[in-house]
């Protein structure tokens, strides 16, 4: 997905985000699902494999996730893709998912582009998945087939269990990414990865893509800038003086 | 041929009443209602729908209420999804509005894969001109866009604090409703249902939150940000650093990979104003900032910086706040 944390983003004229001008980047959460991907390979055997919808570069960027630990990475990429909306999102992965074989399906809670969190329930209902949610712990039980999953709850925790395969989302309360070792950036060279298009998942253009969007961009805008700051520089007391002073006459205290 | 109406998801809350995003959706949906010319109506699904029916019933004329006995041991997204997809092909209703909190976005995301349609999400405004157009903050709140859907339908999910919960005049009316089928998607089974002391009301609804980034310096420092938010009635928050560290808990965590906020005052404790953390509070109404450095990033975006020791300034405010109520 494109680097939020760029600066440069600006739209063609179709109101499209410009893919040339932002960098790509792994999105941050999906990062998170992988690293939880990566110790649950490490704890019980398994490959992860990074299924992506990307742009043409988006081959490159999973590098990073091969260079993190994973075993091969399959990007859906075509240029009928472009100004794709979450629901074509879904249908493209939810294709690229049926040609692999997988135990768990592990996604992030949402992007930060758009942060709309709705691909991975969608994906799960097209695959008729078992779908754990905001998973703050994740504990397979291999000979049983099942998946135990501590999900955050308003209140606290709800302790959900499927059989697998699932798809579970997974949040950061899982563990901090791992950076990848020189030596990882070396194999991540020659790992496979395959891209591939519409055809190859056989998704008729008719059902995904750009030009069969479900919703399109009006209009966008920059954000209107924040009034200047007022920096105080006082001594505590008089400092705390002022800050309550700043609250009150905008009536929040 | 009439309109199709403008349908209102109820998510029900652990108690069983209404989650207070669905009255906001409510409301929300209510305005839509009025520009329009549509119906708006709302749906609860649940075990026990009714408490949460009632409510909801408050804000919108009528409240289609459907128990669905599985949702009382088994995850609720899915299920709800199903049925609520069920009832939308019966009843034919254009819209449906959800909460952007982690159940509305499981039931909009299933809704849409199961319907074919298509969601515009975290909704900051949303307006009528032949259709919904629906106001977003995305990349990191760098732009603002107005979408629509190409079609004559879709869901929409709306952030909370975006509109002031407002029941109508009048209240609605409950009608219960069934339908017939199994629930085609496989079920999660809840083992056990997990209270935690302290879970605090859901981040994204608070009206103020005090914030602590890696200038708090560990958990004790946290207490102090707990005592601020005290006495502003407000929510504790937190930055990346603060989480991975172990200071507070994932669920209090604003920024890039965690929530995005909108309260009416953020006060950040000892947060410098990275990127990834900006991108999740900065379109509060108002920040202030307490920093000893004054070239952090967060100087250029707050309301008011306070150019000092957090150790030394909170105690005083607190002393100060207490001088007011006093």
């Amino acid at each position: 997905m494109p680097d939020t944390a760029s600066g440069g983003e600006r739209l063609i004229p179709d109101m499209r985000l410009d893919r040339q001008a932002v960098p790509a980047v792994i999105n941050a959460n999906d990062e998170y699902a992988l690293e939880a991907a990566l110790k649950l390979t490490e704890a019980h055997g398994g490959e992860v494999t990074l299924v992506s919808m990307a742009p043409p570069a988006g081959a490159e960027t999973l590098r990073k996730g091969l260079a993190m630990g994973a075993h091969r990475g399959v990007p859906v990429s075509d240029p009928a893709l472009g100004g794709s909306c979450t629901l074509s999102t879904a249908r493209v992965l939810a294709a690229a998912l049926r040609d692999v074989e997988f135990d768990l399906l592990l996604a992030g809670a949402d992007t930060s582009d758009g942060g709309g969190g709705v691909v991975a329930p969608g994906v799960a209902a097209l695959l008729s998945l078992p779908y754990l949610s905001y998973a703050a712990r994740i504990e397979p039980d291999p000979d049983a087939r099942t998946v135990r999953v501590r999900r955050i709850s308003p209140t606290g925790f709800d302790l959900i269990e499927s059989s697998l395969p699932a798809l579970v989302v997974c949040t950061q309360a899982l563990g901090e990414p791992r950076y990848p070792s020189l030596k990882g950036i070396m194999a991540a060279r020659s790992k496979e990865v395959v891209t591939k298009s519409l055809a190859d998942i056989g998704i008729s253009p008719d059902d995904a893509g750009g030009a069969v969007a479900t919703t399109r961009v009006l209009e966008a805008t920059k954000p209107a800038a924040r009034a200047a700051t007022r920096v105080v520089r006082e001594p505590a007391s008089e400092a705390a003086k002022q800050l309550v002073a700043f609250l009150a006459e905008r009536r929040i205290v | 041929m009439t309109a199709g109406a403008i349908w209102v998801h109820g998510e029900v809350a652990p108690d069983g009443s209404l989650a207070r995003i669905s009255a906001e959706v409510a409301t929300a949906g209510r305005a839509l209602g009025a520009t329009s010319g549509r119906a708006v109506e709302g749906v609860v699904i649940a075990a026990n729908p009714g408490t949460a029916a009632d409510e909801l019933a408050r804000y919108v004329p009528v409240v289609h209420v459907l128990t669905e006995p599985a949702t009382a041991q088994h995850a609720a997204g899915m299920a709800v999804a199903q049925r609520l997809a069920a009832l939308v092909e019966r009843d034919a209703p254009d819209y449906v509005l959800a909460g952007a909190g982690p159940e509305g976005r499981d039931v909009a995301g299933a809704l849409s894969a199961l319907l074919g349609w298509g969601v515009l999400v975290n909704a900051t405004a949303v307006d009528w001109a032949d259709g919904p157009v629906v106001e977003m903050s995305v990349f990191g709140g760098k732009l603002n866009t107005r979408s629509t859907f190409s079609g004559t339908h879709g869901i929409i999910t709306i952030r909370p604090n975006v509109v002031a919960a407002e029941p109508a005049g009048k209240a609605g009316r409950v009608e219960p409703t069934t339908v017939d089928g199994d629930l085609a998607q496989p079920l999660v089974r809840v083992v056990e249902r997990i209270e935690e002391a302290g879970a605090a009301a859901p981040i994204e609804e608070a009206k103020v939150i005090v914030a602590g980034g890696r200038g708090i310096g560990g958990s004790d420092g946290f207490r102090l940000v707990e005592e601020l938010a005290d006495a502003l009635g407000g929510a504790v928050g937190a930055t990346r650093a603060a989480v991975d560290a172990g200071w507070i808990n994932y669920s209090q965590q604003i920024g890039q990979t965690g929530k995005i906020v909108k309260p009416k005052l953020y006060l950040a404790l000892g947060i410098s104003g990275a990127i990834q953390h900006k991108v999740g509070m900065q379109t509060a109404d108002t920040i202030v900032a307490v920093n000893r450095d004054p070239d952090a990033p967060i100087a250029e975006f707050a309301d008011l910086v306070v150019v000092g020791d957090l150790f030394e300034v909170i105690p005083a405010v607190l002393a100060e706040l207490r001088a007011r109520s006093g």
